[in-house]
Parts: C-alpha cells; sequence; structure tokens
C-alpha cells in the first residue's frame, strides 16, 4: 500500500493542470483519425523536457490514457476507428450511432473504459513491485536475453512477416549502436557529422512515428470528400450508468482480456479490443446481435483496451520491456528524465514512479469525465482537414525534434528515419519492434560487455550466457516467440500467397 | 515481375545491402572489443536480409502493399516541400518563416478548395497564421526554444 502516501504529487496545481490538459488533449488527438496515440504521446515528449519528472511523466501517462479512450469517438461516430485499437468499437459503436442512439454508445464507451482502465491501473499498482522485487535476481546475462526477448516479442507478433518483423528489430539495433562506443570511444557506423552524437530517441520516435503518418495523409492527394459525422440526440447518464451496471459479463470479458493482453509485451490494444469482442460474442446469449448495434460489444472493446493500458506497463517499470508501441514511447520519455526502468525503479525514484502509477488511476476517472462531456466536441475537433494536419504534424514534428538538443542534426535525423520508415512500411516493415530495437540496443549492449567481461574471469561467454536455468528460460522464450511466429506464418501462407499487383 | 514484385525485390536488395555493409564495417573495424555487439547483431541481420532477399526474388515476399503510381504521384509534392523544409529552408531563412511557408504551401498543394477561390486563400492564411502564432507562443515564449533565425526568424 506504499502508493497511498504519493497522491499528493498529483494534486499539486501544476501536476493536476497538465493530468487535466493532457487527458483533454489526449482525447481530442485520440478522436483524430491519422492521428495514433503512439504519435501523440511522441509529439508531446519535447514539452516534458522543462517539467520535473514526475509532472512529465504525469502528462506522457494522461495522454495515454485518454488517446486510446478518445479514438472510440471516431469510430462510434465518423466509423473511423481514432487508433487500432478501437476497431472493435466501430463495428457495433457506429451500428448504434447509425440507429440514434450515439450518445448512449458514446457514453458505454467512457464508462467500460474507466472501469477497464481503474482495474489495469490497479494491477499495475500491486503487481509492479512483486515483479520488480523478482527481477532482483536480474543479472548481466539474464538483462541481454530480455533485451533481445523485447525486440523478438515485438518483431515476431506485432508484424504481417516474422521475417521482416525481426528485420525491423535488427535495423533498430543497428541504429542504437551508431555514434561512439562508450567503453573503448571508437567512432561506429558514422557516415555523416549528423550522426556523430548517435541517434537521439525522441527525435527518432518523432520522425518514426509522425512522418510516415503525415506522408500517408499526402498519399491521400486533394480528396475533397468531407467526413460526415452522425447527429447524436442527448441521452440519460443515469440510464447509461444503470446499463453499464447490467453488463457484467461484457464488462468482465473485456477487462480480464484486456489485462491477460497488456501484460504480453508486444501485443496491443487492437488485439486485445477484438480477442475481447470476439469473447463477448460467444459467451452472449444474444450472439446474432453482435455487429447490428450491440451495446455489449462496445462495452467489451473499449473496456478491454482500456484495461490494457495499466498492465503495458508492468513489464516496462520492472524489467524495461514495453507492452506496446506506446509503452515504448514512454520508455523513451523515462529515460531522457534520467529514469531507468527495472529492478531499483521504486527504490531509487519511489516518488517519480509512484506518483506517475497514482496519476493514471486519477486519468482514468478524468478520462470518464471529460470523455463524456466533450466527446461530440472533440468529434467536430476530429473533422480538421487532412491538409492542416499533415502541416500541423510537420511543423510540430520538426519543431519539436529540434528542441531536444537544439540541434539541426536531430531534425535532419527525424526527417530521414522518418521517410525511411514510410517506404520500410510500404514494404510490411514495422515502426514498433524499429523503436524496440533502438531503445533495447543500449540495454542489451552494456549487459552483453558487462556479461562478456564477467564470462573472461569465470568459465566463459558460452557457460554465462547460454547456462543456468533464467538464461534458459529466457532462451526457450526467444525461441518460442520467434517459432511460434514462423509455425504461424508458414499456417497461413498458401492462402495469401498471391502478389498484390500495384496500379 | 509485376509492378509491387519488382519493389519488394528492390526494397529487400536495399535493406540486404544495408545488412552486408553494416556486417562488413562490423568485421573491418578497430578496436574489435569496441565490435563485438555489433558482430553479433551484424550476422543476424544479414542472415535475415538474405532470407527475405530470396523470398521476395521468388515471389514470396508478399506483405506490404508497395507503392501505387497513385500515391507516388500524390506524395511527391507534399515530400519534396518536407525536404526542402526540413532540411535546407528551416537554417537558411529561418525557423519561424519558412515553417510558415511550409505550411501554406502543404495546406495549398493538398486543399481541396481550387487554387482560383479568394475565399479559400484566405482561410488557408489565417489558419496558416494563426497555427504559427500558437507555435511561437508554445515553444518560443513557453518552453523559450532557440530556433536558427537564418535569414529571416
Amino acid at each position: 500500500m506504499e502508493f497511498l502516501g504519493y497522491f499528493g504529487g498529483v494534486f499539486e496545481p501544476v501536476s493536476l493542470l497538465l493530468l487535466i490538459g493532457g487527458t483533454i488533449g489526449g482525447l481530442i488527438l485520440g478522436a483524430t483519425p491519422g492521428l495514433s496515440p503512439t504519435m501523440a504521446v511522441a509529439l508531446l515528449i519535447p514539452f516534458t523536457f522543462h517539467l520535473a519528472p514526475a509532472q512529465g511523466l504525469i502528462l506522457l501517462g494522461a495522454a495515454y490514457t485518454s488517446t486510446v479512450a478518445g479514438g472510440a469517438v471516431s469510430a462510434i461516430l465518423l466509423k473511423i476507428p481514432g487508433a487500432p485499437a478501437n476497431i472493435a468499437t466501430a463495428l457495433d459503436g457506429n451500428e448504434m450511432a447509425r440507429q440514434g442512439h450515439g450518445a448512449r454508445a458514446l457514453h458505454l464507451s467512457f464508462l467500460s473504459s474507466g472501469v477497464g482502465g481503474v482495474i489495469g491501473v490497479l494491477l499495475l499498482i500491486f503487481l509492479t513491485p512483486m515483479l520488480a522485487q523478482w527481477a532482483l535476481a536480474f543479472g548481466p546475462s539474464h538483462l541481454f536475453w530480455l533485451a533481445i526477448l523485447g525486440v523478438t516479442v515485438i518483431g515476431s507478433l506485432d508484424s504481417k512477416s516474422f521475417v521482416k518483423g525481426l528485420l525491423s528489430g535488427c535495423i533498430g539495433l543497428w541504429l542504437s549502436m551508431i555514434g561512439f562506443d562508450d567503453i573503448y570511444g571508437a567512432q561506429r557506423f558514422i557516415f555523416t557529422d549528423a550522426l556523430t552524437g548517435g541517434i537521439h530517441i525522441i527525435a527518432a520516435l518523432i520522425g518514426i512515428f509522425a512522418i510516415p503518418q503525415v506522408l500517408e495523409m499526402f498519399s491521400k492527394g486533394r480528396d475533397g470528400r468531407a467526413i460526415q459525422t452522425i447527429a447524436v440526440p442527448d441521452h440519460s447518464l443515469k440510464d447509461s450508468f444503470r446499463e453499464i451496471l447490467g453488463s457484467g459479463r461484457a464488462l468482465t470479458i473485456g477487462t480480464v482480456v484486456g489485462s491477460i493482453v497488456g501484460l504480453i509485451p508486444g501485443v496491443g490494444g487492437q488485439i486485445a479490443g477484438l480477442v475481447a469482442y470476439d469473447q463477448a460474442k460467444k459467451f452472449s446469449p444474444h450472439k446474432d446481435k453482435f455487429g447490428t448495434g450491440h451495446p455489449e460489444g462496445v462495452i467489451a472493446a473499449e473496456a478491454a483496451n482500456n484495461a490494457m493500458v495499466g498492465p503495458s506497463l508492468v513489464p516496462l517499470l520492472t524489467l524495461s520491456i514495453p507492452g506496446s508501441p506506446t509503452a515504448a514511447v514512454l520508455l523513451g520519455g523515462l529515460l531522457i528524465h534520467g529514469i531507468f526502468p527495472g529492478t531499483d525503479l521504486f527504490e531509487r525514484n519511489p516518488e517519480v514512479a509512484w506518483t506517475f502509477i497514482n496519476s493514471m488511476l486519477i486519468g482514468q476517472v478524468l478520462m470518464v469525465v471529460f470523455g463524456i462531456y466533450t466527446a461530440v466536441w472533440a468529434a467536430k475537433i476530429a473533422r480538421a482537414p487532412i491538409p492542416i494536419m499533415a502541416s500541423a504534424v510537420l511543423v510540430l514534428a520538426v519543431f519539436g525534434s529540434y528542441s531536444v538538443q537544439q540541434s539541426m542534426g536531430d531534425v535532419t535525423i527525424m526527417i530521414s528515419l522518418g521517410v525511411a520508415m514510410f517506404f520500410l512500411e510500404k514494404f510490411g516493415f514495422s515502426a514498433a519492434p524499429l523503436v524496440l530495437g533502438l531503445i533495447l540496443g543500449p540495454i542489451a549492449e552494456a549487459n552483453f560487455n558487462q556479461g562478456t567481461l564477467i564470462a573472461a574471469a569465470q568459465d566463459g561467454p558460452m557457460v554465462y550466457f547460454f547456462t543456468g536455468p533464467l538464461n534458459l528460460l529466457l532462451i526457450l522464450l526467444v525461441v518460442l516467440s520467434v517459432g511460434y511466429s514462423f509455425w504461424s506464418n508458414m499456417l497461413h501462407a498458401p492462402g495469401s500467397a498471391k502478389l498484390e499487383p500495384a496500379e | 515481375m509485376t509492378a509491387s514484385r519488382t519493389q519488394h525485390f528492390t526494397a529487400a536488395g536495399l535493406v540486404l545491402a544495408v545488412a552486408l555493409s553494416v556486417t562488413w564495417l562490423s568485421f573491418t573495424q578497430e578496436p574489435v572489443e569496441a565490435f563485438l555487439f555489433p558482430r553479433l547483431i551484424s550476422v543476424v541481420f544479414s542472415v535475415l536480409a538474405a532470407w527475405n532477399f530470396i523470398r521476395a526474388a521468388s515471389g514470396l515476399a508478399k506483405v506490404g502493399t508497395g507503392l501505387t503510381i497513385r500515391h507516388a504521384g500524390n506524395i511527391w509534392p507534399g515530400l519534396l516541400v518536407m525536404l526542402i523544409y526540413a532540411l535546407f529552408a528551416a537554417k537558411t531563412f529561418g525557423f519561424y518563416a519558412s515553417s510558415v511557408v511550409a505550411f501554406l504551401a502543404i495546406y495549398t498543394l493538398y486543399d481541396p478548395t481550387p487554387i482560383s477561390n479568394g475565399r479559400g486563400w484566405a482561410r488557408r492564411v489565417i489558419v496558416t497564421i494563426g497555427f504559427m502564432i500558437v507555435i511561437y507562443g508554445l515553444f518560443a515564449l513557453l518552453l523559450r526554444v532557440q530556433t536558427p533565425r537564418g535569414l529571416f526568424i
């Protein structure tokens, strides 16, 4: 119950303002099609430099929570999921809105998001210290394998092609090695002056997540079609509360599925929403109503994608392995504030860690309140024309990446990585494993070097890195994650072997 | 070879070239100790890149839609503005001046309102100035970021 002593930090005026601002801003960004939660959090990181670490993390945490929930607004009112996590919400939510139950769908969506989100954060509060204690047993060889596991899990599970997923992870690991070597001072892969200081993680994150979305918006051309919203007649909030209380089954399924999925590194909210929707349908006596505007579909999907948020931070805060791409960006945010997640996070920085986690709990409540009252307003802002969004994101990305170190080199790196990532994505490569490789690369290398030195003084690297129960367990998990993905790819290969012809 | 297959083949070839270059550099640079980890990673990188290349050459690399001619045609004007703005104009002409021009240029390029429409221009100019005032307030006044001034501001 240590966390109870750190609620004061959340209610300091600046922290509370950041929490409210991050929540409202996140709801609007989440509701805007084309702006993903990951990109929103990446663009916000430069704004946290001038804040205390806890305050910066409060802003990022609020944005993470509310962008996932805000994505439901455009899923319901526009049938365009604001984020991949809201795909399942659109199935029944938009049908409800078309039938004149838009406000009801929005109420149910935010209330179920709130319930799932609070339970998810409670899991984060109680599981994290336990796992952190267990993680104290980890030495350099284990941390090396853990970092490799983080890259292979996301590389193999987050991508449609496991070869390209793992290749993306390798590209990220290579990018992390650019610059001067920490121990020997050797220059590595420095082809231009801009790379002398290595690749700054924030500039890279902004480029990799923001620029491909700008180019994606460009690819639509001068599309004059206006996005049509649906009129939203009022609905009693009291009735929505009653409906949520009477939907225990869908709510429970969504929360349980979301929490489990969140704990598995690399599996994002999209999976949580779709699996919960599918399970809620299987266990419902009204299976045939799913897809026709059934409230249980909205409740299960939204409870799941927000229940995922808290648990996705458990592996991040204890083992430095993010549970989702947005959590990977949060890891970048932690590192630039000098906070190193891992075994001793709660001993060295308890105030920062607990204030951040507690703010996520309060943020869930704020998200429900602001979500319900600003959803329709957010949907109107979300209809901002594509050229305005593209220009705004580009200018923000340039200013944001420059402000990190006041360096034009960072802008060059940001744009170059962003453009390269856009083309890589067009050929099946994935941003999440690349970013994870970039973030976990230095952790893997530092522990590899440390382990090599220890091994030289003991029985050699083969014994040090490949023996012992924990090493073997982690190696087994690496092999299993790659093997499962390979098997899964082979299983689905014959049906999709045909190439899509280009125009 | 279809256009898509050619594109996948080219992309896989480029990735393989990068992987082989990284491997070659990792095994030829000194001191050896500083390149132990890069050697380990580059070998895995090259093996995977070679596998991907073989799959692409045999038409099995099917994930990813590639780039259609229509999309490429839509992208290039914006991409050109983006590259000139970020890599050249921002430093040469000043961050704020070049941002105003880049914002307005991209908005105009992709705005469905005809270029000859006077009201469309008025809207674009007002939105651009409004957005840049917000950016100036955030970065110059709130965060006190010193941006390159270049020829203008």
